[in-house]
């Protein structure tokens, strides 16, 4: 599979950013490359191998449910760009 | 013009009763000033890690369960991912490849009628923030103390066919899930909230007709409405030889329309893929044995058990168990004060009567069992008199007052000093001349005029049984 220009366009505005023609270019060849490598993983025959999500054979990590934080809001806040009544303000949002 | 069929599917998200968020141990109590329920994870800030909140796994296995579902022993979360302000991540943390429930159903009856409402699986989620525009600033302000929140998504096959069988289809699952105690599904609160998936098409046709989606409805009498009326805009479209565009709307229930709010052309691309900071979940027989074995009692058998252990009518049962807060504060008070018709009736007439003036449902009952244990033994041991017990009552419904210090601090108990009664009654007799004629003379209703002077005279605070003994004694 190649990369087309409207892939990088496409990639580009779902991960909100703006490239320039040059670093769209570097993207197209990047992406082309791990996609060769792809093809080559296609080769092989994976039919009855469970995918694999994770490295570590590790299984059921979980917490109890026990309330252990108690509210921090100056200091989440203050690693907010801007915040107005105890909210984190963003420019302005509407679906 | 041709018969149509609507077929509808639903989403259902339903908030999780757990103390905590779905990945960190931040309170999951609704309201709270803003951003005040919680941390650095669930604010999304770099270089956090989620830890799974075990409890989060047993519910959603225990509505599975519940729902007749295959649980997925081997399952696993996704990465959702979009950009939008009350996701802090750029992401919400889901299950797409492996949800833990698949594949069950749950029976409806709607006009007699009984039918099975497929589940085509039940998946693990969290909440997302709130958004407030702000006009002064022209900014969007953001609450993150809902994010994070655990929620369960049921999704339905669309097996349903009409608004009735969709509200009698979210009134099992909204009571399925209160009876495990798996969420409170105050809907007010929105911890019960459903996506609708409706699609109309010719009767007989084989394929689905193009389907719409609205989001986030949480009444029921909106949810009626709203398939109501998307199934009519529908049907209108098809009729003008119109076609269906697949799209989000939203529910207006002022204006009773829905409104499109995206269509394809801006479809969401998800770019779902394995969540790499949670380790998968592997769940072994002998838990999914243990969960099995703590399941509850469930509505039906609770019904049941009712009409045998407590003596009560079907139809009291059905109204109770109709509310697990109902069916709990039944249960309770019965095992304080015995008397379970005298219980089911306080329920059934006055609660209900009450809660229908404050437009309230049964789950904001704030009253306690004890109080009204309490009012049915004063009733019992001839204390108060039903008029006043009604009064009382109403004060317990709305204060959960004590309504033996209640009774005694406004003096409302029966005079049972059966010398105090006789002179008053004496005094009625004086003073009523007429009727006591009356009465000599054959009139039985005069009586009736007599015992009601003397409540009157004595405030309401009197034994009826007792000043009607006394009057013919008298007279």
């Amino acid at each position: 599979m190649t990369i087309t220009d409207e892939t990088i366009h496409y990639v580009a505005a779902l991960a909100k950013l703006e490239l320039s023609g040059e670093e769209k270019e570097k993207a197209k060849k990047d992406l082309g490359s791990i996609l060769a490598y792809m093809d080559t993983m296609n080769e092989l025959d994976t039919e009855h191998i469970e995918p694999m999500s994770h490295v570590f054979p590790i299984r059921n990590v979980f917490r109890e449910d026990v309330v252990a934080n108690g509210p921090d809001r100056d200091i989440l806040l203050s690693n907010a760009p801007a915040s107005k009544d105890g909210c984190f303000m963003v420019p302005k949002t509407v679906e | 013009m041709k018969s149509y069929e609507t077929v509808i599917g639903l989403e259902v998200h339903a908030e999780l009763a757990t103390k905590t968020k779905i990945f960190c141990g931040c309170t999951t109590q609704f309201g709270g000033e803003p951003n005040t329920h919680c941390c650095p994870v669930c604010t999304g800030m770099p270089g956090t890690l989620p830890v799974l909140n075990k409890k989060v796994v047993e519910f959603a296995i225990a509505a599975g369960l519940a729902a007749n579902c295959t649980i997925t022993q081997h399952c696993k979360f996704d990465r959702k991912n979009y950009f939008y302000p009350d996701l802090p991540k750029a992401y919400q943390v889901s299950q797409l490849y492996l949800p833990i429930c698949r594949g069950g159903g749950i029976e409806i009856e709607t006009g007699g009628e009984k039918k099975i409402v497929g589940i085509h699986e039940i998946h693990m989620e969290e909440d997302a923030g709130k958004l407030v525009h702000d006009p002064w600033e022209d900014c969007t302000l953001v609450d993150y103390n809902r994010c994070g929140v655990p929620l369960i998504e049921i999704v339905s096959e669309p097996d349903m066919r009409s608004a009735d069988e969709v509200i009698a289809y979210l009134e099992k699952l909204k009571l399925i899930l209160q009876y495990l105690g798996v969420s409170d599904c105050k809907m007010q609160e929105g911890s019960l909230r459903a996506d609708i998936n409706l699609s109309v098409r010719e009767v007989g046709a084989k394929e689905f007709g193009i389907r719409t989606e609205m989001k986030n409805m949480n009444s029921f009498k909106a949810i009626a409405r709203a398939v109501e009326g998307e199934r009519k805009r529908q049907i209108e479209l098809l009729e003008y030889g119109k076609v269906i565009v697949q799209e989000t709307r939203r529910w207006d229930d002022n204006k009773d329309t829905s409104f499109a709010m995206r269509s394809k052309e801006d479809a969401q691309d998800y770019r779902y893929f394995p969540e790499p900071d949670l380790v998968p979940i592997e769940i072994s027989d002998e838990w999914l044995e243990e969960i099995k074995n703590r399941q509850p009692e469930l509505r039906d058998e609770k019904m049941l058990r009712y009409e045998t252990e407590y003596d009560i009518p079907a139809y009291d049962a059905d109204i109770i168990t109709g509310s697990k807060k109902l069916a709990d504060i039944f249960e309770e008070t019965v095992a304080l004060c015995g008397k379970p018709k005298e219980v089911s009736n306080w329920l059934m007439v006055e609660t209900m009567r009450l809660l229908k003036e404050a437009e309230m449902e049964p789950e904001n009952i704030e009253f306690s069992a004890a109080n009204l244990a309490r009012l049915v033994g004063l009733i019992y041991d001839g204390k108060i008199n039903r008029t006043v017990a009604k009064e009382v009552f109403e004060e317990i419904f709305k204060s959960d007052i004590d309504p033996v210090q209640y009774v005694e601090k406004k003096g409302l108990s029966m005079v049972s000093d059966e010398g105090i009664l006789r002179s008053v009654i004496e005094k009625i007799i004086a003073a009523n001349p007429a009727s006591v004629n009356d009465y000599r003379n054959g009139k039985e209703k005069a009586l009736g005029f007599l015992v009601g002077q003397t409540m009157k005279e004595m405030k309401g605070k009197a034994d009826p049984g007792l000043i009607n003994r006394i009057l013919k004694d008298l007279l």
